[in-house]
Parts: C-alpha cells; sequence; structure tokens
C-alpha cells in the first residue's frame, strides 16, 4: 500500500530524512519510534505533503500511485490520514462544519454523494460515543479551547469518520492520560482491519500496550537502523536508544 | 540493502508569495457595461448645473433653495485630508452630475415594459429582479444609474401605510416629510462630501413607515453605477414613527470602468419613540484592478438619529468592494434608552484602502451602543477602523462595548485601528477590545490534509471570523454575502 524507497527530504539546509525505506502493507499496524529529532514527525509530514520539506532524492507510492506529485488535500481524498501531533486551533470555523466539509471534499473525489447535515450529525455522534467524547466538542470552534486529550480525540474522530487506507498518527499518544489513552486506543482498534494499514509514531512503549503493533521500526539519523516485532519495542524501553545507535553503527 | 529508486522526484517547494499574488489576482466577476444610451448632463459643476438638476427633476423651491446653500456651503469648504486613504486628486468639473437611461420619459409601469437589457444587466449579476422579488418577498426599488427603473410591491405596502419610493417620487408626492426630515440628520454643511452631495444628488429612496406598523417585508434596493464618468450622489431618508419597525437592505455591484467613479452617498434614518431601524449593507462596488486603477472611490455619510426613548438603529454591512471607502456609519443616541449598534465586516484586498468604522454619539440616558468590527486585508491593502464612542455629561449610565478585529492575509497588507473614546460623563462604562490574527500557514495544512482544498479552507477560516455580523444579516442576504468574502478573497492566501 505505502512503498517509501530511499527516502530524502530537508527543510531549509537540514536534511532529516537520509535515505529512508519503508514497506506497509494493508491489515499491518507499524510503529515508528526513535529518539528526538531522528526524523519521526518528518516522515508524517512528507508523506502528508507538507510544503516547507523539500524532498530531493528517493520516492514515496501509494496504491501505486506517485505521492509526491499529489497536492495535501488529494492525497487526503484518496485516502492518506495524518493525526497531527499538536492539532492546531481554527477559532471561528465549527468542528462538525470542517469534518463534514472534509468527509464530503473526499466522497465527491470519489464520485459518492454528498451526505446531508443530518446524515453528518449520526455519523459523527455514533463515533463519538466510541471514544467517549463529549458531543458539545462538535459545536465549538475547531480544537479552540480543547484541552490536550481532547485534541487528540478529536483527531481520532476524523480519522473515524473519513475512514482513510492509510492513517498516520504523530505521537497521537503523547500528554494523554491514562483514560484518554484507552480511548484513543479503543478508537485505533476499532479500525484495524485488512483494507487499512496504521502507522503509528510513538516514542513510547506505553500506547504499543494497547494498540499491538506488527511491526517495529527505529528511526535514528534520518533512516530505518532497525525493524522487528513488538518486541522491540519491549527492548527498547528496557536498554534505551542508545543501545540501537550502538548496534546501527556496529 | 540497497537499492536505485527507479525515479528521482521533483523537489517539492515550499508555496512562496508569487502562488499567493497569483491567486489574488481575480477578476471583477461582474465587470461589464450595459449598452443603454445616458441622457446625461455634460460634466462640470456650478450652480447652473445645480438648477438644472432640480429642473429635470420638476423639484419644488424648497428644494432648489437647500442645493443652492449646500452648493455655495461647499464652495468654501476643503476636501478632508485626515482618512488612512491616499488617491489622486479629484477634479470635481471632470464629473457629469446627472445621468438617467433614455427609457426616463416613459417610466415602466412594471417588469414587462422594463428595458429587457436592463433585466439582463440584473441577470449577469445574478440578481433575477422579478424571481427575487416574487419568491422572496422582497419589494426592490432598482436604482439604475440615477433613476428609479422599477418599483414592486408597493400595494402591499401602501396597505400597511408604508412609503417606499424613489427620493424623486417622495419629492413630488410627499414634498411635506422630505421638508420636515431632509438634513435633520445630515446637514446640508456636515462634510465635503455630504454637503456636494446635498447639492447635486440625483436620486435614491425615500421609506416612511407609520406609527405603529412593522413594515410587512425587508426593504431592498439594488444599487448600480453604470455611465461612465458620472458621480453617483445617491440620498436616502428613512423615517420610523413612533413605535414601528423595518428592515431595509442595500446591495450594490458595478461594472468594469477604467476612471475613478466617485461616490458620495448620503444616508439619513430617523427613529422616532420606540421605533426601530435596521440598516444592512452589502456592498461590492468595483475595486479596481490589481494596481489599483479604476476602482470606485466611495465616500459616504451614514448616519442614524434614535430621536425618541427606547428607539434602536442598527447598522450592519458587508464591504468588499471599492478602491477607497471612507465610510462612518454613525448613530446620534439621543432618546432615553435607545440602542445603537454597529456590525462590520470590511474587506480589502489587492491595493484598495478602507478607513470605516462608526460614531455611536450617547446623549439620552442608558443609552447602549454595540460595536462589532471585523476587518479583513489582503494583497497589498491598507484597511483602517476608525471609531469614535463619545458620552456626553448628560447620558447618565451609558453603556458601549466595542470589538474590533482584524485578520491578515498574506504579509503585505495592513491593519490599522484608530479607536476614540471621549467620555464626559462618570456613570458611563465604555469597553473596547481588539484583536489582530492571521491565517497561519499550519491550519490551511492542516484543512488540506483532511481534504479541504486551500481556497474552500480560507473561505471557511474568514467565514468563522465574520460569523458574528453575518448573523445580524436577514438571512437571504447572509448566505449573499458570505458568497461575495468568497469571491472577493479567491486564492487570497498562499
Amino acid at each position: 500500500m505505502l512503498e517509501i524507497k530511499n527516502l530524502k527530504a530537508r527543510i531549509g539546509d537540514t536534511e532529516i530524512l537520509t535515505g529512508l525505506t519503508l514497506t506497509v502493507k494493508p491489515g499491518e499496524v507499524h510503529a515508528i519510534m526513535g529518539p528526538n529529532g531522528s526524523g519521526k514527525s518528518t516522515l508524517a509530514l512528507v508523506v502528508a505533503g507538507h510544503e516547507d520539506y523539500v524532498v530531493t532524492e528517493g520516492s514515496v507510492t501509494y496504491m501505486g500511485e506517485d505521492l509526491l506529485g499529489l497536492d495535501p488535500e488529494e492525497r487526503a481524498r484518496i485516502g492518506v490520514f495524518l493525526g497531527f501531533q499538536y492539532p492546531v486551533e481554527i477559532a471561528g470555523v465549527n468542528n462538525a462544519y470542517l469534518l463534514k466539509a472534509a468527509l464530503n471534499a473526499k466522497r465527491r473525489a470519489q464520485g459518492e454523494p454528498e451526505v446531508d447535515a443530518f446524515e453528518f450529525l449520526k455519523l459523527a455522534r455514533e463515533k463519538m460515543k466510541l471514544l467517549d467524547m463529549d458531543q458539545a466538542l462538535l459545536n465549538r470552534g475547531v480544537n479552540e479551547g480543547f484541552s490536550g486529550g481532547e485534541k487528540k480525540r478529536n483527531e481520532i474522530l476524523q480519522m473515524a469518520v473519513l475512514e482513510p487506507r492509510l492513517a498516520i498518527l504523530d505521537e497521537t499518544d503523547s500528554g494523554l492520560d491514562i483514560d484518554a489513552l484507552k480511548a484513543v486506543a479503543k478508537g485505533v482498534n476499532s479500525l484495524r482491519d485488512a483494507e487499512r494499514a496504521i502507522v503509528l509514531v510513538t516514542h513510547y512503549q506505553r500506547l504499543l500496550d494497547y494498540v499491538e503493533p506488527d511491526y517495529v521500526h527505529v528511526l535514528s539519523g534520518g533512516r530505518i537502523v532497525r525493524s522487528g516485532d513488538k518486541s522491540l519495542a519491549h527492548m527498547l524501553e528496557e536498554k534505551g536508544y542508545d543501545w540501537v545507535r550502538e548496534a546501527a553503527s556496529a | 540493502m540497497a537499492f536505485i529508486p527507479d525515479k528521482v522526484a521533483e523537489p517539492v517547494s515550499a508555496r512562496n508569495d508569487d502562488d499567493i499574488e497569483s491567486l489574488v489576482n481575480r477578476r471583477y466577476k461582474h465587470g461589464f457595461i450595459t449598452d443603454i444610451a445616458s441622457d446625461s448632463l455634460p460634466p462640470g459643476l456650478d450652480e447652473d448645473v445645480v438648477r438644472a438638476i432640480s429642473l429635470r427633476k420638476k423639484e419644488p423651491l424648497f428644494m432648489l433653495e437647500w442645493r443652492l446653500k449646500a452648493y455655495r456651503h461647499w464652495l468654501t469648504m476643503q476636501e478632508p485630508e485626515w482618512a488612512h486613504v491616499h488617491y489622486p486628486k479629484i477634479n470635481y468639473r471632470d464629473i457629469s452630475y446627472f445621468s438617467a437611461p433614455k427609457s426616463d420619459e416613459d417610466r415602466p409601469k412594471s417588469l414587462d415594459e422594463v428595458d429587457p437589457k436592463l433585466l439582463e444587466t440584473y441577470d449577469k449579476l445574478g440578481i433575477p429582479l422579478h424571481e427575487r422579488a416574487r419568491l422572496a418577498g422582497v419589494a426592490v426599488d432598482a436604482v439604475f444609474d440615477s433613476v428609479s427603473v422599477a418599483t414592486t410591491f408597493k400595494e402591499k405596502l401602501a396597505d400597511a401605510g408604508v412609503i417606499f419610493c424613489s427620493f424623486s417620487d417622495a419629492v413630488q408626492n410627499h414634498p411635506e416629510l422630505v421638508r420636515k426630515y431632509l438634513g435633520t440628520v445630515v446637514p446640508y454643511r456636515d462634510n465635503f462630501f455630504a454637503t456636494l452631495n446635498s447639492a447635486v444628488f440625483s436620486d435614491g429612496s425615500f421609506v416612511y413607515v407609520p406609527k405603529g406598523v412593522r413594515c410587512p417585508m425587508e426593504l431592498s434596493t439594488y444599487f448600480r453605477i453604470n455611465a461612465a464618468n458620472t458621480g453617483q450622489f445617491e440620498r436616502t431618508l428613512i423615517i420610523a414613527e413612533e413605535g414601528s419597525h423595518v428592515s431595509y437592505l442595500e446591495g450594490c455591484t458595478a461594472p468594469m470602468r477604467d476612471e475613478n467613479q466617485l461616490h458620495a452617498a448620503v444616508v439619513e434614518l430617523v427613529a422616532l419613540k420606540d421605533a426601530e431601524i435596521k440598516y444592512s449593507t452589502v456592498q461590492n462596488w468595483y475595486p479596481g484592478d490589481e494596481n489599483g486603477r479604476g476602482g470606485i472611490y466611495n465616500f459616504v455619510t451614514k448616519r442614524g438619529d434614535c430621536r425618541g426613548d427606547n428607539s434602536k438603529i442598527s447598522w450592519t454591512q458587508v464591504e468588499t468592494g471599492s478602491a477607497i471607502t471612507w465610510k462612518y456609519p454613525s448613530c446620534i443616541l439621543r432618546g432615553a434608552n435607545s440602542v445603537g449598534e454597529f456590525y462590520s465586516v470590511a474587506v480589502a484586498n489587492n491595493m484598495q484602502q478602507a478607513d470605516t468604522g462608526t460614531k455611536m454619539i450617547h446623549i439620552g440616558r442608558n443609552s447602549r451602543s454595540t460595536i462589532v468590527s471585523k476587518g479583513i486585508s489582503a494583497g497589498r491593502a491598507q484597511n483602517a477602523y476608525r471609531g469614535l464612542v463619545r458620552v456626553m455629561p448628560q447620558a447618565e449610565n451609558a453603556r458601549n462595548h466595542t470589538q474590533c478585529d482584524s485578520l491578515l492575509l498574506g504579509k503585505d497588507c495592513g491593519a490599522h485601528t484608530f479607536p476614540y473614546v471621549e467620555v464626559r460623563n462618570p456613570t458611563a462604562k465604555v469597553e473596547h477590545e481588539a484583536t489582530t490574527s492571521k491565517i497561519s500557514a499550519d491550519q490551511l495544512f492542516y484543512c488540506r490534509q483532511r481534504g479541504i482544498s486551500e481556497e474552500d479552507a480560507v473561505n471557511m477560516i474568514v467565514n468563522g471570523f465574520c460569523k458574528e455580523v453575518f448573523r445580524e444579516l436577514p438571512m437571504e442576504f447572509a448566505v449573499e454575502a458570505q458568497n461575495l468574502l468568497n469571491v472577493s478573497l479567491e486564492g487570497a492566501v498562499g
């Protein structure tokens, strides 16, 4: 589903991704771990099409299509979703309104009829229940005055409503208390199926206790230095990232 | 595991400001000129021109005398220079002060009799007059150039005793009302542009709502500037008698033009005891091209007088057009417990300059006013809010709340706020809040990542920013205003 080959990307003069290769197949859950500054968020943003990052080499294909040639909104409409590490506040724009517009943009692109306000609310309320979310958040401004936990849940709500084929969740677990973490994990697990791939970018093993990954990759210096199954995450927790760095340079 | 990439991707460069520029550069959608021969006066201004205007309109003597007093006073005045706007000197003698569609001699009795070319013009503007009038139940007094050509729903209004007609008709048919109220809110000596208007105004709208009557429909006028090089001097007078209520809608678009067109309108509102006037404007005059060439100069004096106790005047405006806007719809809160409101969205794009705001003059005790101003600047535009809140010594317990927000799109535009507050009564409470924000790249990326195009994202954010003001507009007008804003800012951010 997602094929990243020898991806090099920089922001300004700083090269952040230095030749990253990763293959993700439908139905798989991948965890990307690594120390601060290793390029985890950059990877997520480059796949989503953030224009501050310049791709200098390599390729990213998604379902056979060259992703790098598409605008961010086009990527989103064919099923690429990024759960943001820091969801931005958009004052005055109704949360439900944005989400409905997003859903209908995608449906239009896929030649499906748009949903009306009534159908949309029904769908959104259903998903919110699953996430233990306060329904009132639908009528607030997008992330406006949301707590850290509410923002992250809102990201998962958007994912649940938009039903992407490929979801990249950038540190969705950071800053969450245990209840919020469980709710988020429940939301993510509910979307696991044979057609969908999920990439979890995380610092900690904690989330992986609730969302069990098929593969764990360790990112260091802008490339994947080690891949394994979930036991790799446990080893990292035990030995720290220095162990990976040493192993990589050895 | 090494491999050779099958292709090297083109560098995805950061979006730069050139893109912003190109997106901003949208041509004026309503730019066209209707080919109707105009019966105009030659350019120039002296007492003879004033007399000629009055004569052509077959005005009673008191009108001519009033016009001449204004003209003579105007000769002693200087064009004001305090506003935050810059434009080449206007030569008032190069302007033609009267123009009327040819069909003036034989005024149409119904839409069937209206020049089809004219109806076509409305169609192009997306204002199907008959449709709108019939479906929405709105009475339309369409001002094409300077003379009204279609007035509908007269009967229904007449049943309620409401007078809604062109200013010229009012002068002919209700001279006593015109004489009693004309110039009592905006005197002919008021300011340079209002005085000029008083001397040469061509036409406009007149509304009179009798005591205790709630006007059965929204009253609406579409203004349109058409003939080349013709100053447009509208004059509107609305009188709401004791306990009456009226909502008036004004909307405008203009064809594309090279010459700068001067527009100096005057609007006077009088609300007597317990009366309420709601005045809504959507203004979309030609703003000029990317370099600011050819736009409308809009120097307007709009003022409402809350003359009676418990009266209320509410101004709502959405201003997207004109090269220069100089406009301060104001309220004189004379009556006890009177209420003044000003809700404004002012958009300035490309080279547009806007200096707009309001004045709330508190005289009556317990008078209250609310000001909500939303300024949006894009391109290289300059947008200034200028507001005055004055509490007179006798205005016990006066209250004002002002909220003044600016939104910047792009890096070459400017927002300025000039609030003036004069309080001469210690019991007054005056509050002023102001914010300035920018649409951030992060917000746009967030929306785009959710599949929403950049333009839709900008519209969404701008509309969210303006929500408080749109809420004050009558429903169908709110939709129109929202669309207009979307068009005005098409691609203003990259």
